[in-house]
Formats: C-alpha cells, sequence, structure tokens
C-alpha cells in the first residue's frame, strides 16, 4: 500500500476505465480479439492497482465476494454454459443462439452460451488473479 | 524463417538448460518459464510459418479468399501460455512461501521431506 | 450417447464449486460424497454402454473428427473411469474423519473434486492436446492439494514435485508440437494412420521418446522418479491415497494408450527401452523401499515398483502381457489407495508413520491388522488374492514371449515386496509399541471409525472379490486388451462414426455457427 495523494485520486478513476474497458473487451471476443481471458486480465489490473493504492483489506472489501468465490462462480457459469447444450438435445458444449429481434436481412441481437461462457473464463480468470495478488500482497 | 526460430528455440532452451542446472530453486523456475515460451515457439513454428494474412474469413463468406496463417498452433499456444501462466503463477508462489517457511532456496539444503542419513541417501 | 460419456467430467467440476461455496459448513464434505458416488453411478453407466456396444465417441460442440475434440471411450478408458469412480468415492468418504475443518476451508474439497475431474479427462478425451490440457487440470489441482496446509516437510515435498512435473509438462507440450507438425493432426485416432504416412521413422521415433520420458515422469518409472518418493508421504493421508491410487496411473494409461495406438510403428525399438525401463523400475522401487524405515515412504517407493509391472506389460507387447498390465493397473489402483488409508488409520491410533514409533497394532486393534493384511498380501502377490493373477498373467506373458530374465526379475522383485510388508507388519503390527501405549480402534469417536474404516473394508473385499473370482476380471482384459492391439474398432468409432452422423445431422450441425 503506497499514501500517495496522485496515486489515490488517480485509481478512483482508473479502476472504473479498467473494468468498464474489461466488460468491453468480453463482450467483443467472439468476432473480434478480445474475450474472457483478456478481458478478466483486465478487470483484475483494475483491482490489483486499487490494491496496491488502497490496501487489500479495502479491496476485498470493494469487491464484496471473495475472490474465490467469484472464480469458483465462474467455474460453474462455464460449465452451465456447455451442459445447456442438453437442454436442445445437443452434444456437450455445442453453441446454443438465440438471435432477438432476427428480420430476414438482419440477425437482430445475437445471444449465445458461448458468451455465457466467456463470461464464465471471465470471472475464472478475474478471481484466481485477484486470489493470488492479494494473497502474496498480504503476506509482503 | 524455420531455421531462424530453429535456432532461437535452440538458444532459449540451452539458457534455460543452465538456469536449471542451477541449486537455487528460483534461477530454476525461471529456466522452466524460459523453456515453455520455447516450447510455444516450436509449437508455433511446427504448424508452418507463412508470411501471409491472419485467419479471419471475411464477413459473408465460409472460407477465407487467399491463402492464410495455420489458425490452430496459434490456438494450441495460447492455451499453452494460458495454462502456463497459471502454472508458474501457482510455482513462484510457492517458491516464495518455500522461502519464507524454510529460509533457503537451495535445493541442497531442502531435505525436510527426506532427512539425510535415515536412508543412507 | 455424447452425455454418458461427458458426465464423469462434468459432474465432478459441478460438485467441485458446490463443494467450494459451501467449504465453510458441513455441507461441503456431504456434496463431495455425494457427488463422488455420483460418479461412481456415471462411470458404472459408462462401463455398461461400452461392454454392450464396444468403442463409443462423441464429439465435442458437435464439430466432427478429427476437427474437434473427441472424448472416446473404449474397455480401458471405461474401467479406468470407474475405478476412478470407486477410489473418489472410498476417499471421500474416508475424508469426512481424515481432513479437518482448515482444510476445508481452503477448499480441500474442491481441489479433490477437480483432480477427479481431470483424472477422468485424461482418460476419456480422444485428442492428444486435449490430453494436454486434462494433466494441466490434474497437476494444478494435485499442487495444491499437496501444500494443502502448509507444513514444512509439504512445503519441501511440493518444490519437487512442482518443479519436476513442469519440466515434464513441458516436455510433453513440445512432443505434441513436433508430432502435430509431422502429421498435421492432433486426433489420436486420426494419428494412428497419419504417422504410418511419415517420411522420416526416425524422427517419428525421436518424438515417441519424447513422449515416453514426459509420460514416464508422470508414471514415476526409472529413472524419472524421484519426485515420488519425495512428496507423497507428505500430504493428509487421504490426499496420499488418491494420489498413489490415481495420479501415476494416468501417466501409466498415458504410455499404453500412445504406445499402443499411435508409436507402434518401431516396436523393436521403443518397446525394448520400454522393457529395460520396467525392469530397472521394478528393481529400484522396490531397493528403495527396503531402505526406509517410515509406514507412507515404503509404500510411495513400492508404487515405483508397481508401476514397472504395469510398464513391462506394455512392453512385451504380446495380448497376454497387455491382459496383464490392464488387470494389473486395476488391482494395483485398489490395493494401494488402500494401503495408504490403512497407513492414515494407524497414525491416527498408533500417533505415527515411523515404523520405529509405533507398535502393537495386532494385539490391541487386530480388525485393522486383517485390513492390513488383505491389500499388503495382494500386493506382494500371495494367491489367491488379487495381486498373485495380476504377477502370475505377466510373468506367464515374458516367459511366453522368452524374456526370461524380466521373469526372473518379476519374481524377485515380487519376494522383497513380501520382505518390505512383512517389515511393516513386523515393526507397527507385531512388536509390542515402544512408548507402551495399547492403540486401539475404540480410541476413535465412532463416526469416525466408521468413515475411515467402511472404505478400507470396501476395498479389502473388492480386493479378494477379484482374488477370488478372477474368470470375469480375466475375460474383461482379455477383451480390452484386444481392443488395444487391434485399434482398428476405435479408430472406426472416432472417425467413422463422425462422418456417417456429419452426412446424418449435416444441416443440424452447421445450424449452430450458421448465423455468421
Amino acid at each position: 500500500m503506497m499514501n500517495s495523494v496522485i496515486l489515490n485520486a488517480a485509481t478512483r478513476l482508473l479502476v472504473s476505465l479498467l473494468v468498464l474497458f474489461s466488460i468491453y473487451m468480453l463482450l467483443r471476443g467472439h468476432n473480434l480479439p478480445g474475450g474472457g481471458f483478456i478481458g478478466g486480465l483486465t478487470g483484475a489490473t483494475g483491482f490489483v492497482l486499487y490494491a496496491i493504492a488502497h490496501g487489500t483489506e479495502a479491496t476485498r472489501a470493494a469487491l464484496r465476494v471473495e475472490p474465490q468465490n467469484i472464480a469458483m462462480i465462474g467455474l460453474g457459469v462455464a460449465l452451465a454454459a456447455g451442459v445447456s447444450a442438453a437442454i436442445f438435445g445437443d452434444a456437450f458444449f455445442t453453441g446454443q443462439w438465440l438471435f432477438l429481434g432476427a428480420t430476414e436481412d438482419d440477425k437482430g441481437l445475437p445471444l449465445s452460451s458461448v458468451l455465457v461462457f466467456d463470461i464464465g473464463v471471465y470471472l475464472v480468470v478475474f478471481g484466481s488473479i485477484l486470489t493470488l495478488v492479494l494473497a502474496l500482497e498480504e503476506e509482503v | 524463417m524455420e531455421l531462424l526460430v530453429a535456432v532461437m528455440v535452440g538458444v532459449m532452451v540451452a539458457a534455460s538448460v543452465h538456469l536449471m542446472l542451477a541449486r537455487n530453486v528460483l534461477r530454476f523456475i525461471f529456466g522452466l518459464i524460459l523453456i515453455s515460451n520455447a516450447a510455444n515457439l516450436t509449437i508455433f513454428a511446427a504448424g508452418r510459418l507463412t508470411p501471409e494474412r491472419p485467419p479471419l474469413i471475411p464477413e459473408g463468406a465460409d472460407a477465407p479468399a487467399a491463402q492464410v496463417a495455420n489458425a490452430l498452433p496459434q490456438a494450441l499456444v495460447l492455451t499453452a501460455i494460458v495454462i502456463g501462466f497459471g502454472l508458474f503463477a501457482f510455482a513462484l508462489t510457492l517458491v516464495y512461501r518455500t522461502y519464507q517457511t524454510l529460509g533457503t532456496l537451495n535445493s541442497d539444503e531442502m531435505r525436510l521431506a527426506e532427512p539425510r542419513g535415515e536412508d543412507g541417501s | 450417447m455424447s452425455w454418458t460419456l461427458a458426465s464423469p467430467i462434468i459432474i465432478p467440476f459441478a460438485t467441485a464449486v458446490l463443494a467450494f461455496l459451501f467449504r465453510r459448513g458441513p455441507e461441503g464434505r456431504w456434496l463431495s460424497v455425494i457427488g463422488a458416488a455420483a460418479l461412481l453411478i456415471a462411470s458404472g453407466l459408462l462401463m455398461a454402454e461400452v461392454w454392450a456396444e464396444g468403442v463409443v465417441a462423441a464429439q465435442m460442440g458437435g464439430w466432427a473428427a478429427p476437427f474437434g475434440i473427441t472424448l472416446v471411450a473404449d474397455l480401458l478408458s471405461a474401467v479406468m473411469v470407474v475405478i476412478t469412480g470407486i477410489t473418489g468415492l472410498a476417499v471421500a468418504v474416508y475424508a469426512l474423519a481424515d481432513v479437518d475443518a482448515r482444510k476445508e476451508e481452503l477448499g480441500f474439497h474442491a481441489l479433490f473434486q477437480v483432480l477427479l475431474a481431470g483424472v477422468c479427462g485424461a482418460f476419456l478425451t480422444g485428442d492428444i492436446f486435449n490430453l494436454y490440457v486434462w494433466f494441466e487440470v490434474m497437476l494444478i489441482a494435485s499442487f495444491g492439494l499437496l501444500i494443502l496446509g502448509g507444513r514444512r516437510e509439504q512445503l519441501d515435498g511440493g518444490v519437487k514435485y512442482v518443479t519436476l512435473n513442469l519440466v515434464s509438462t513441458i516436455l510433453f507440450l513440445s512432443a505434441v508440437g513436433l508430432l502435430y507438425g509431422m502429421t498435421g493432426t492432433l486426433n489420436m485416432a486420426d494419428l494412428h494412420g497419419a504417422v504410418q504416412e511419415v517420411d522420416n521413422p526416425g524422427l517419428l521415433v525421436t518424438v515417441a521418446v519424447m513422449f515416453m520420458v514426459a509420460f514416464g515422469v508422470k508414471a514415476a518409472v526409472f529413472p524419472l522418479f524421484f519426485w515420488l518418493p519425495a512428496s507423497y508421504h507428505t500430504p493428509a493421508f487421504s490426499v496420499s491415497a488418491i494420489f498413489a491410487g490415481l495420479l501415476t496411473k494416468v501417466g501409466v494409461y498415458a504410455l499404453v494408450r500412445v504406445f499402443t495406438l499411435i508409436f507402434t510403428t518401431d516396436v523393436a525399438y521403443t518397446h525394448t527401452i520400454l522393457l529395460w525401463v520396467a525392469g530397472l523400475t521394478m528393481i529400484t522401487g522396490v531397493l528403495g523401499a527396503a531402505a526406509m524405515n517410515d509406514f507412507r515412504r515404503i509404500l510411495s517407493f513400492h508404487i515405483v515398483s508397481q508401476i514397472g509391472y504395469m510398464i513391462l506389460g506394455l512392453a512385451l507387447f504380446t495380448p497376454l502381457a497387455i491382459v496383464g498390465a490392464v488387470f494389473y493397473i486395476v488391482h494395483h489402483i485398489i490395493v494401494k489407495a488402500n494401503l495408504f488409508l490403512v497407513a492414515g488409520v494407524a497414525k491416527r491410533i498408533a500417533g505415527s508413520t515411523d515404523l520405529a514409533a509405533i507398535g502393537g497394532l495386532y494385539r490391541t486393534a487386530p480388525l485393522l491388522g486383517l485390513l492390513f493384511l488383505i491389500p499388503a498380501f495382494s500386493l506382494a502377490g500371495f494367491p489367491p488374492l488379487s495381486g498373485f493373477w495380476a504377477k502370475y498373467v505377466l510373468v506367464k506373458a515374458s516367459l511366453d514371449a522368452q524374456s526370461y530374465w524380466i521373469a526372473a526379475v518379476a519374481l524377485v522383485v515380487g519376494l522383497l515386496t513380501i520382505y518390505s510388508m512383512t517389515k511393516i507388519w513386523g515393526a507397527a503390527f507385531w512388536t509390542p509399541h515402544p512408548e507402551g501405549r495399547a492403540p486401539r480402534l475404540t480410541d476413535l469417536p465412532a463416526r469416525d471409525r466408521a468413515a475411515l474404516l467402511v472404505p478400507i473394508a470396501s476395498l479389502a473385499a473388492l480386493t479378494c472379490v477379484i482374488g477370488f473370482y478372477p474368470e470375469p476380471f480375466v475375460v474383461f482384459a482379455e477383451r480390452s486388451a484386444a481392443q488395444l492391439l487391434d485399434p482398428a474398432a476405435y479408430v472406426g468409432a472416432v472417425l467413422g462414426e463422425a462422418s456417417g452422423a456429419a452426412a446424418e445431422a449435416g444441416p443440424g450441425l452447421a445450424e449452430p455457427e450458421g448465423g455468421q
């Protein structure tokens, strides 16, 4: 933890920016560079910065949920995305797509189990990185 | 191009073997990190290096228009990097904890689990 | 069909998530037991299907082989998954009494279930890169389990385990890359055909040897076994038992798989190396065990020596030898896990695993004595227990193949195994306790006693069943060996069925990604 006014002030802004950017990276990931892993890393970077500026206790309080639990919930979400193919009678991990408001020549808003899987990956990466970093920070 | 990458892999492996032969466990881990990157490069080169376009399929088409780079090794390397990242993060944490607990990183002095003498080793 | 194949992987993962979220209460450990029981049922269903229909395969995500990731189960895979279910359930019950609340809070049950998922995944995958991924899943979970609790010896053993396994991992990865570079495929069934067409057989053998070394580290064969006796005696007993039963056997399984399915182009060279490795592994393991004076360390070295027998079966590469190898793996997992569980009870009631510090168990806890003797005699190969038949088949196979020296080695190592087992028996059970204590099973709380002894008794009963009625198991091993030596069914199930299914469900397969 560092006591620097500039860092403290900048962190508040940077954390929200990084988290927002990480969600952007997550959502564009299916067709463009990005995705759950990159997004999770970016998001975790935001909270690592927060931990450097405000200490680990404040970070844990800001996260509300324990990072280990976030990672495990992410694993559950990713697994659920794979298992969801069972409802439609497809093989394990078959992508399921729903095109909201699709018309003849417009795909509408594509929602898919692939995205749900990516959100799971995001949470796993986010949670496990923060688990590791916070544990290391607390020991030093 | 493949030759160049092959030479690079060779140099990296040589350097990492040098590091891994050290008694210091931290050096060993650094050697591992280096050699894992050499392995990634090996996979990458094994998929043939071509100075072509990235393997992206244009909107509306079913196949890439011209010859593109092999996408599979890229996917493999990406997976390997992600896994390696997790493993080495763990390994570094472990080495750090070990140093704190045992007070040494010299592998010759790490004999707690296998005490000297009792088995003559 | 795809779901019977995927469920042994899905169930432990789902259990891991739930068990972790409930890790602070008693629900976590019961979820783990329920999950392990569900895994056993799922594996039983898979086994029934494979037994009835032959090799079954499924493509993940509906991507046709050899492009997608294939899950495939032949009899060997199926029986390995069943054994994983059995040991998983036994250890999950044992852990009720063995693992303390602190380790549970750190996530013992979740790690344990992830380990089971990784092991099942490794047995069921039909893709060599996917095999690497499952190895890593397994490895990460085992790292966590090994150092859980963070005692000094655990960290010390952990460093050796982690570093050497990482080396093998990287070797495996490079070998996969080079193999892909030569053949252009990663699907194991497809590789079976593709390696026949490689122009440079020398290079292929080099890659085969890389795989041999990488899996050899995992399987703990001579001269790559040093991490095993350095670490297996340090963690909780439940962890030791599951490691001893399953982890090295995944390495053996991988060796059997690639050296029966893919690298059979130069059997005279590769399998001769394996034969030497097998002999030396048996000898060094058993000699190492003879020098030890700790319950768990003796057992750890015996894992190494027993691995030699399994490799021997693979190395001889005759139908009978493969039968022996399959039989041996099945028998060994049950027996070895059980011996570590017995060691845990001995430590609980007598206070140590150091043979010099305990004793008198036979007089005061005769039931434990009996439960030790069954797996111990089986390990040493006493008739009519399961180990006897396993060794008998292997020795007969080596005599048939006119490899007399390896048969002699196998017999001598069997004798030395008896020596180690009698050493444990004499020190822990027969001689009086050095501090004059009278360790009794009744000292344990009733609930703990049930949780500790029921798994041990069940596994011992299973050993006896295999021993007294070996016929169905040998028939099973024969069918399994026939599948391994003639991979046509395996290849057909993976590639043939995929092309058939693609033709049949062509439009349906294209649908999910069709929106692009």
